[in-house]
């Protein structure tokens, strides 16, 4: 590992540049952007689980006046493609409007477009369908079973998705072990649920044969599959990433609704929108999250040091497949934690149910892997009478073994977990942490201290799509950015993909001033136009701070050469003689001998008969990278590396339970964090609380329930519970700093942190609160209903 | 169905449309005023991100119909600042602190904020979380928000905290 | 989440609110505050042709308090009840139970009769009224009456108002024994939701430290709120150490038949209803003891 780096801009507290138009009111979002002629559309869902549908009469509902037309899946399904599916399975069509059967309650069978939304949603309640009601499945254990009614029959199964992968001697190894144990855990269907739904316009110019688009988008290769499904080129799907995103953690997929608005603005030559209400984004807009069971077996001896894990976890998928069962492939990237385990077992199955379909959530189904083990990890110690911290610090793979392989292939990058460790318990001061929960339950009350050490795979080497689809060979998880230095010497950046709060403007700013030694507050970053834009895979995986901030630096490292070059012509000098010095180029030891940033811009844009020969006129460079560690198809024996940088999380919440009413109450919360190089302090800091606050929320109070009949009963913001300001503690951040060998700066991700462990340690510390009573739960959310009936049971 | 007539004051100006009853004042001050600062999140009265001040007081604009809302005296967050663009405490407070991410609660976050500083020059943490108790955001798990408000107080009333 | 159309009126009498209720045929109904009725037209739940808005409306606005009974306007704020000094001394049960109505936000339009005519089961106004024998006056066309509470609550959001009544005022009793105290516990989910079980107590203590009167009431768990006259009688003319009052609350989950929903089973209700009784009856004899911290 090289020496720290020293560092001006990075590091340093900044203000981060977008929240100044957020805090004026002057953000622009998806809903903000109005055309003339603007025309509303609003869904018209299934209200059965499952349902034939035999007609759809239209007409009621284009005889209201403003009623422009009522688009079904049949006419849909007609006339696109159907959308990309993450996985092997032709026979699986996703499709955005129900044609001829609907899966789920809520599923969109048809759009109604009017002059406004309100006419639109008084016009749906007259478009009538003749369901044909069908057999339906809502349990997953009950849709493995073969005589389930099948989801998609012509699949022939319920199973989307059903492999294992054995890594090392996991049998030599369970057979050699002191101990075993083995144990379920759950973790229900719950997702990111951002404030703002998702929303869309889309505006066919027939002149310029152009689809303009503003979405609030964050979604991988969305032009291009925009343009597969439409059946027009790339080139004619303009996406306008300036747009800012209300929250997404993953989620804003919208490939769905996009299609149905292009297809509709085409059709109508009429800009058309959507904005999902609250009902529609619930039920309808398949933004679910992981929904799994895990059956975990470890295998480890008298020192609670673990030998060997197996892992079989088993996901409700929903509907559709879409990228969602990917998510059981990330946690390949972790198996076995930050834990030294030398083998591993995976069965991953994806299992259809008639529920809505799953989406992308923040850390891509790692959050729940992480809370599995965890559990296994507290289940160890409390065994073998060894305390939790004792029994991580036994396991937890030491700073000089890295870089670290895990048995299912890849690398961690660097790391010091037990000095993180080491720094949060002192910092939280954890016997007097003890000493506090102990007077809590003097006073009668159940109180438990919780424990999670996990990681957060970072960087979006998302090498579980060929994994888990050998058609796919995707090995390419690209970021650019373009520079380009204006006349007068401004610095403009330039990326190709939208932001839904990362701070990505302040990131590129920073990285590029950074090698460039200019003031960050001078360089302009934008969103390109997805017609102008370089490739971009968009900020998934905790991916930008390394791979844009990559990508940054590395553009803004060729406009630095591209000016010494200059300097080097102009003083008839070798370039080992000069000085790069805040964008001024000097003679080494005569710093009289200069010239100035403006004149070498200058020089570069208006004198070329004082360019070096041959060279490009103007300053512009792009640089587009790979992920580190990336380009790899897995290997025979199912290892392959993913994502290149592995940040660092351990959590310490002390809460206590109401025996009487199973309300818990977080009272203390502290995280020690490496994410490597820290970029923006506070984008950090927020990152990681928000993390947090969201990992409390499907640890305690969030779940879309469904009910026997197959109905979403958590469909409004008053069934689905996010968590507020009461609910969410003070956290105090302890922070480590190991760079990654990888990156520019030695950074690492931190898009998911917080979550990625909060779920564990809460259950860790309600399951500290209930030990003294011989009782434990596994199953989350642990919600005060399934809490007081534990106490009562 | 009929229109209303509807005369308004929102940040100052004063405005007058003929509207449907149904129209919420959210919706009003979005596509009729083009005040799109204003965020909808549920439409259903939970989320706060439509908070808006109404006669002083901060309130929720999904839940008003905008003919409701007739000869009332509104503030929304492009109102809290200067007219010659500068920030208000809370605002500068919000952005020195990064007391969002998305920025899509923040509109709402910031009128609860602003009306709390107003109404308690020097809130404690307890008192600023039941004052965006109401506001649910996603990015932030509320802590820089809270410690913007604390911020804001002290630069306002010169606090020392 | 649009509202279906309606026609609107803002009407600046009860006169003219009793008569627009008449024309409306049942179909026309009031809007106040609107923090319960606008979320439900939203969803299409609710849909009145016509609202009759009362906010214009002076004479439903006020806090009056005598000796024996706080009045309060149906159409106060919330906010304005909870903010009032008079409130919190001579009912500070409704200050307290206040606190846990909905944010700020929607306490600022919520109104005191708006929360009692949507009749929501976990409505802590409700609640009160409930324990508090209070007193709805409501008039129409046909004229003026006094409704008690316990004859208020039909079911779950359904009152006995009838088609055309427009609730005027509510009628707070107010103790005057000396030493009287107060006990209110609810149970929500987050801190701000719905509750899904809550009790309140009132309690007066007499020279001999033996309870000389209590009223007990529960909601959240049922569909309306409900008072518990043979838990009073359990503790009525007692001293109320702790035995005495787990014995009374013993008698709970017998009385009640609570629904179950997404938040929590009927069971959960039921146990939890007794927990938080058995707090707030504590919570009174305490206060009333002057011993509460």
């Amino acid at each position: 590992m090289s020496a720290p780096q020293q560092f001006k801009y990075i590091t340093k507290k900044r203000r981060v540049r977008e929240d100044r138009r957020f805090v004026t009111g002057k953000g622009r979002f998806a809903a903000d952007f109005k055309f003339p002629g603007m025309l509303h559309i609003a869904m018209v869902a299934s209200p059965f689980a499952c349902a034939k549908i035999n007609s759809i009469d239209s007409s009621p509902a284009l005889e209201l006046p403003g009623v422009h037309y009522v688009l079904t899946g049949v006419e849909l399904a007609a006339n696109i493609n159907p959308l990309l599916s993450g996985l092997d399975l032709p026979d699986v069509k996703r499709l955005p409007l129900a044609n001829g059967r609907a899966r789920y309650a809520g599923e969109w069978v048809a759009a109604v477009v009017a002059d406004t939304r309100h006419i639109a949603e008084d016009a749906a309640e007259l478009v009538a369908i003749d369901y044909e009601m069908l057999d339906f499945v809502i349990d997953p254990e009950e849709a493995l079973q073969d005589t389930a009614p099948v989801v998609h029959p012509e699949n022939g199964s319920n199973i989307f998705f059903d492999k294992t992968w054995t890594w090392g001697d996991v049998e030599g190894d369970f057979a050699k072990a002191e101990h075993t144990l083995a144990l379920q855990a759950k973790w229900s269907r719950s997702s990111t649920v951002p404030i703002e739904t998702f929303a869309v316009t889309a505006s066919w110019d027939e002149g310029r044969e152009m689809l303009d688009i503003w979405a609030s988008i964050q979604m991988p290769k969305y032009p291009e599959q925009i343009a597969r499904a439409l059946q027009i080129p790339v080139t004619s799907v303009n996406v306008h990433f300036d747009v800012d995103v209300g929250g997404s953690y993953g989620l804003k997929r919208g490939i769905r609704q996009t299609v149905i608005v292009a297809y509709l603005t085409k059709k109508l030559q009429r800009p058309v929108r959507f904005i999902e209400d609250r009902l529609e984004n619930m039920a309808g807009g398949e933004m679910h999250g992981p929904d799994r069971v895990f059956d975990m077996e470890v295998a480890y001896d008298e020192q609670g040091i673990m030998e060997s894990l197996k892992i079989t976890a088993t996901d409700d998928c929903g509907c559709y497949p879409g990228r969602a069962p990917l998510q059981l492939g990330k946690p390949v990237s972790a198996i076995v934690g930050p834990y030294r385990i030398k083998s591993a077992r995976y069965h991953a199955r994806s299992v259809s149910t008639n529920k809505t379909s799953q989406e992308a959530v923040r850390g891509f189904g790692q959050a729940p892997t992480n809370f599995a083990i965890e559990t296994v990890v507290d289940r160890i110690a409390s065994t073998l009478n060894i305390s939790r911290e004792e029994v991580r610090r036994r396991n937890l793979i030491r700073s000089e073994e890295f870089p670290w392989r895990i048995p299912s292939g890849s690398e961690y990058d660097s790391g010091d977990y037990h000095a993180v460790l080491d720094k949060l318990m002192r910092a939280a001061d954890w016997d007097k942490l003890i000493e506090k929960r102990n007077s809590f339950r003097n006073d009668g009350k159940l109180a438990g201290l919780g424990l999670s050490t996990c990681l957060e795979p970072s960087g979006g080497n998302s090498s579980f799509e060929p994994l888990f689809n050998p058609k796919n060979d995707t090995t390419t998880w690209m970021e650019s950015c373009l520079i380009k230095v204006d006349m007068l010497g401004g610095i403009c950046a330039m990326m190709g993909t939208s932001s839904s709060g990362q701070g990505h403007e302040t990131l590129l700013a920073v990285s590029i001033a950074e090698v460039l030694e200019r003031d960050p507050d001078s360089i302009r970053a934008i969103h390109s136009e997805s017609v102008g834009a370089l490739p971009s895979n968009s900020p998934v995986g905790s991916r930008m701070a390394i791979m844009l901030g990559g990508a940054a630096a590395g553009a803004a490292k060729k406009i630095k050469n591209q000016v010494i070059a200059i300097a080097a012509h102009n003083f008839q000098l070798p370039e080992d003689r000069l000085v790069y010095e805040g964008g001024d180029v000097y003679v080494k030891g005569d710093t009289e001998r200069c010239l100035r940033w403006e004149q070498l811009v200058d020089i570069a844009h208006r004198q070329y008969h004082n360019m070096p020969i041959g060279s490009e006129p103007g300053l512009q460079a792009q640089h587009t990278w790979e992920v580190p560690t990336g380009g790899a198809m897995p290997k025979e024996d199912g290892t392959v590396q993913m994502y290149p940088c592995y940040a660092f999380e351990a959590h310490i919440p002390l809460i206590t339970i109401d025996p009487g009413t199973g309300q818990v109450q977080i009272h203390d919360y502290y995280i020690g964090h490496d994410c490597g190089t820290v970029i923006n302090p506070d984008i950090v800091r927020g990152m990681t609380f928000g993390g947090i606050a969201h990992g409390i929320g499907a640890a305690l109070y969030e779940k879309f329930q469904y009910d026997e009949s197959g109905q979403l009963q958590a469909g409004t913001f008053m069934d689905y519970l996010l968590p507020s300001a009461h609910e969410i503690p003070a956290v105090e951040m302890i922070k480590h700093h190991t760079p990654s060998p990888l990156t520019e700066f030695g950074q690492k991700g931190s898009g998911e942190s917080g979550y990625l462990g909060a779920p564990a340690a809460i259950a860790s510390a309600v399951n500290d609160a209930l030990a003294p009573l011989g009782k434990s739960i596994a199953t989350l959310p642990m919600r005060v209903r399934d809490l007081e009936e534990l106490l009562n049971s | 169905m009929s229109k209303n007539s509807v005369h308004i004051t929102v940040n100052g100006t004063a405005y007058k449309r003929e509207i449907e009853p149904r129209l919420t004042l959210v919706d009003f001050l979005r596509d009729e005023l083009d005040l799109t600062g204003t965020h909808v999140g549920c439409e259903h009265g939970v989320c706060g991100a439509c908070s808006v001040i109404m006669d002083g007081r901060p309130v929720r604009s999904c839940l008003i119909y905008a003919v409701m809302a007739d000869g009332h005296d509104f503030v929304t967050v492009e109102g809290l600042g200067s007219k010659d663009g500068s920030l208000s405490p809370i605002q500068d407070a919000f952005w020195e602190n990064h007391a969002m991410q998305c920025g899509y609660c923040t509109p709402g976050m910031l009128i609860a904020c602003h009306h709390l500083l107003e109404e308690n020059p020097d809130p404690t943490e307890e008192e600023i979380r039941e004052a965006i108790g109401g506001n649910l955001c996603r990015c932030t798990g509320y802590q820089q928000i809270v410690e913007a408000v604390k911020i804001a107080a002290q630069k306002i009333h010169g606090v020392n905290l | 989440m649009k509202a279906a159309s309606f026609d609107y009126i803002r009407a600046k009498s009860i006169d003219e609110v009793c008569s627009a209720l008449n024309q409306g045929d049942g179909e026309a109904q009031i809007i106040a505050g609107g923090q319960t009725l606008i979320p439900l037209m939203a969803m299409r739940m609710s849909r009145p042709q016509t609202l009759v808005d009362i906010n214009d409306i002076e004479e439903l606005r006020g806090i009056e308090v005598a000796e024996k009974v706080a009045m309060i306007k149906a159409g106060t704020r919330q906010a304005d009840v909870l903010s009032s000094i008079e409130i919190r001394n001579n009912l500070p049960i409704l200050s307290e139970a206040l606190g846990h109505v909905g944010h700020t936000q929607t306490r600022n339009r919520g109104t005191i009769g708006g929360s009692l005519v949507a009749a929501d089961p976990s409505s802590e106004i409700c609640l009160i009224a409930q324990l508090l024998d209070a007193t709805m006056i409501a008039k129409s066309t046909a004229g003026t009456r006094s409704i008690p509470a316990n004859q208020f609550f039909d079911s779950a959001m359904v009152t006995s108002l009838k088609d055309g009544e427009c609730l005027m005022e509510i009628d707070f009793p107010i103790w005057n024994q000396k030493r009287t105290g107060f006990g209110f516990h609810e149970t929500s989910i987050r801190d701000s939701d719905y509750a899904l079980a809550a009790a309140s107590a009132q309690i007066a203590i007499g020279g001999n430290n033996k309870c000389e009167r209590v009223h007990l009431a529960v909601g959240g768990a049922t569909p309306s709120p409900l008072r518990l006259n043979e838990v009073e009688t359990a503790l009525i003319g007692s001293v109320l150490d702790d035995s005495v009052i787990d014995d009374a609350v013993s008698l709970i989950p017998n009385l009640l038949e609570p629904q179950s929903d997404v938040h929590a089973s009927a069971e959960y209700r039921r146990r939890v209803t007794c927990v938080l009784a058995a707090r707030a009856i504590r919570d009174a004899r305490d206060r009333a003891q002057g011993k509460f911290s």
